[in-house]
């Protein structure tokens, strides 16, 4: 618990952080920005987890254990995804996703 | 009554050698397979000999009645409910042990003739594996102990026939012979098979010893009686049941109007005519209905019997005329069968039960028994002369007689026997057929005396015409057939001129107790019926014996009606205007349209909807990932706002 600093405050920090996230990742064509814009909207879910584990009931710990899971998930996904994008290039010269679109009808 | 145990291998060894020359029939070569055939075939006829002189001699009375011995090979076969099974079991009572000699007889003698007849065809091995399978299929059809187990050999006699009939299938006519029988046969068999289903819903049996039992026939009056059988059209269901049944006899029988199979059928082989399309097969309907013949004499006053009646009788007046203007002589034969089979039916629809009373019912099987000896003679006669002759038209024979005697006598004998001519066999069958249906109804009689008549005339006017008028130049001089074919028409013209003097209602009778009969010389019915014969070969005499033009004045003078007659009353056009113009054009095809158009329409729209639809809504797939988190984050905010606003 921070002095001076409600729930609702840091909510609306992560809130906005969130849709930061979502913002970028519908924006932007560069796939490892996208990425980026991910790890912002995982981020800001980690940070909601503790906050509310904090506020609502500081006797249990089950909300900042879930935070631990979410960063080691979110380093996994991004080396896969890293990995992939890498391939996308090695494949198709490029990151761009509009450029990417074969998956499709 | 382990004694008829037996009784199983005179079917199983006409097919077992079916099977054998079935296989092998490759391998086999000509005589082999015939004297195969032949040898089963004798085999067959000693023990139906020995069966029958068991039966009748042996066991003999009991308690003053034929007994009906059951064999049974397996109960229970085929169960449709608790109380209703199929069981596989052979029945042994006077008229199945008559129609085992009947068929063992013709069969054998058949194979016998084949020999020399389809000497050097190349079907040789086939055509005798097709008569052992068809001998199987009859002989088991006789033997049934229930009304299941006959459907199913009464189906295998039509596949035989259709085998036998269209046994020459490089010729298109014998083909299409073979499919209008075994099509007309069939529809009359779905009729017979509604008429099975209802009769073992009623009677909860399909044996024919419940069926026919006096309980049975109670139990059925009863439930008649108390209205718990429905009834349609002021008949309750189990007459029409019975008529139903009578039907699939009257395909087989080739009763008018199911009739029309029968002269086309003469595209077979003459000595396959001879078996199935004149003394076995087509009698399946006479022994069928004389199987049946307690329910079918009692059951509501004997309604369904009547329509016996009425069919044989017109069939037989029917057949008789237009075999008085065949040219073609086997079409005659045929004709002449359907005519005599009209008299059994006839003899069946008119008779009692009890005592002599059911004198018609023994006459009816009685000439069966003659009919079966004499026809199958006529049909191998008629072969050995379209052997010789290499034509079927009467057109093209003529003063035969001085070329062929052995033939022509025994045609002679077999002629008199079918006209009713004393002492040959005919004439005790006939008379006694005439007499019954004297006492029934005098128009029936009447109808009978009529045909007897015609039968004479058309009998002669076969035999004047082949053996006698004008003489006519030949490719090479005809003779007499080969010993093997001779033997048979010798054998059976014996049988044509004896088998009257067996006094058969001793033997064969409604309700299995023998009576005296005899026929008295007096009795004005029978000068009556022997005169009608004379007369009508007498005319026969006139017009034929030498060529004359009387047959063309005779043909001028009743102008249209000759030309329906030889037309067959265009029986034949009307059923192809049935199928064709109505029941193709107008049910048919407006089904097919239907189908085509409607249904598979349907189909088709809900198809091209949904490619319609697809195409429209394929463009979101449109494989840009930002498209797709779009729709997503769109789906959940959505999925958000009805949580919160609408719960």
């Amino acid at each position: 618990m921070i002095e001076g600093v409600t729930l609702v405050e840091i909510m609306s920090l992560t809130t906005i952080l969130f849709f930061i996230g979502v913002y970028g990742f519908l924006t932007r064509t560069n796939l490892m920005a996208m990425l980026m814009s991910l790890e912002l909207m995982i981020n800001a879910e980690a940070v909601n987890f503790v906050s509310i584990n904090k506020y609502l009931s500081p006797a249990i710990l089950q909300g900042q254990i879930f935070s631990l899971f979410i960063i080691a998930l979110a380093a996994a996904e991004t080396a896969l995804a890293v990995a992939i994008i890498l391939h996308l290039f090695r494949l198709t010269n490029t990151i761009d996703v509009k450029e990417v679109k074969t998956l499709k009808y | 009554m382990n004694e008829f145990n037996y009784v199983y291998l005179i079917p199983l060894i006409p097919l077992l050698t079916f099977l054998f020359l079935g296989f092998f029939a490759k391998k086999i070569k000509e005589p082999i397979s015939g004297y195969i055939g032949t040898a089963s075939l004798a085999t067959v006829f000693i023990l139906s000999l020995y069966t029958a002189y068991k039966y009748f001699f042996v066991v003999g009375l009991v308690d003053g009645k034929y007994q009906a011995v059951r064999v049974m090979i397996k109960e229970a076969w085929l169960n449709f409910t608790d109380k209703l099974a199929i069981d596989v079991g052979i029945i042994i009572d006077p008229i199945s042990v008559m129609m085992l000699i009947v068929v063992s007889t013709i069969s054998f003698m058949v194979h016998i003739y084949s020999l020399g007849y389809m000497h050097g065809d190349n079907g040789f091995s086939r055509f005798y594996a097709y008569l052992s399978l068809f001998t199987f299929s009859m002989l088991g059809l006789v033997l049934s102990s229930n009304l299941f187990l006959i459907y199913v050999f009464w189906e295998l006699v039509g596949v035989s026939s259709f085998l036998l009939i269209g046994y020459y299938f490089e010729t298109p006519s014998a083909v299409a012979a073979s499919k209008k029988a075994f099509i007309v046969t069939r529809f009359a068999d779905m009729f017979f098979l509604i008429g099975i289903l209802m009769i073992g819903y009623f009677g909860q049996s399909f044996d024919f010893q419940t069926l026919n039992s006096e309980g049975m026939i109670e139990k059925i009056g009863h439930m008649i009686a108390n209205n718990q059988i429905y009834s349609f059209m002021g008949l309750s269901l189990f007459t029409w049941a019975l008529m139903l049944v009578y039907i699939g006899g009257m395909g087989k029988s080739a009763m008018f109007p199911l009739h029309i199979w029968l002269p086309d059928a003469m595209e077979g082989p003459t000595p396959v005519s001879a078996l199935i399309h004149a003394a076995t097969m087509v009698v399946a309907g006479v022994y069928l209905v004389a199987r049946l013949f307690p329910l079918y004499f009692h059951i509501e006053d004997g309604y369904a019997l009547g329509l016996v009646a009425i069919v044989g009788t017109f069939s037989a007046l029917f057949a008789a005329i237009i075999a008085l203007t065949q040219e073609d002589i086997k079409r005659v034969l045929a004709f002449s069968t359907m005519s005599q089979i009209g008299y059994m039916m006839m003899a069946l629809g008119v008779s009692k039960y009890e005592g002599h009373e059911g004198l018609g019912y023994m006459a009816g099987m009685f000439h069966l028994f003659t009919h079966a000896m004499f026809k199958g003679l006529l049909f191998l006669g008629a072969g050995a002369i379209i052997h010789a002759v290499h034509s079927n038209f009467m057109d093209k024979m003529g003063g035969l007689h001085k070329y062929m005697p052995i033939t022509s006598i025994t045609f002679l004998v077999a002629a008199l026997a079918i006209s009713g001519i004393p002492p040959f066999a005919g004439f005790f069958s006939k008379d006694e057929i005439l007499t019954a249906a004297y006492e029934y109804n005098k128009v029936i009689w009447f109808i009978g005396f009529l045909v007897a008549g015609m039968t004479a005339f058309y009998m002669f006017r076969l035999y004047f015409r082949i053996f006698f008028n004008k003489k006519k130049e030949y490719e090479h001089a005809p003779h007499d057939a080969p010993f093997s074919m001779s033997f048979a028409l010798i054998f059976l013209a014996i049988l044509a001129t004896t088998v009257g003097f067996i006094p058969f209602s001793e033997f064969v009778t409604a309700d299995r107790i023998p009576f005296q009969s005899h026929i008295d010389f007096g009795d004005p019915l029978v000068i009556g019926s022997i005169l009608m014969a004379l007369f009508g070969i007498g005319i026969a005499y006139i017009m034929y014996y030498k060529e004359t033009n009387y047959p063309q004045k005779l043909a001028k003078t009743m102008g249209v009606g000759y030309k329906w007659a030889k037309d067959k009353f265009y029986m034949d056009e009307l059923y192809i205007f049935v199928t064709h113009k109505i029941i193709f054009d107008r049910i048919s095809k407006p089904i097919a349209w239907f189908d085509r158009n409607v249904i598979d329409g349907f189909m088709n729209l809900i198809g091209l909807t949904m490619e319609k639809l697809s195409d429209k809504t394929k463009g979101l797939q449109s494989g840009r990932l930002q498209d797709y988190a779009m729709y997503f984050i769109g789906g959940v905010i959505g999925i958000i706002m009805l949580v919160v606003y609408f719960k």
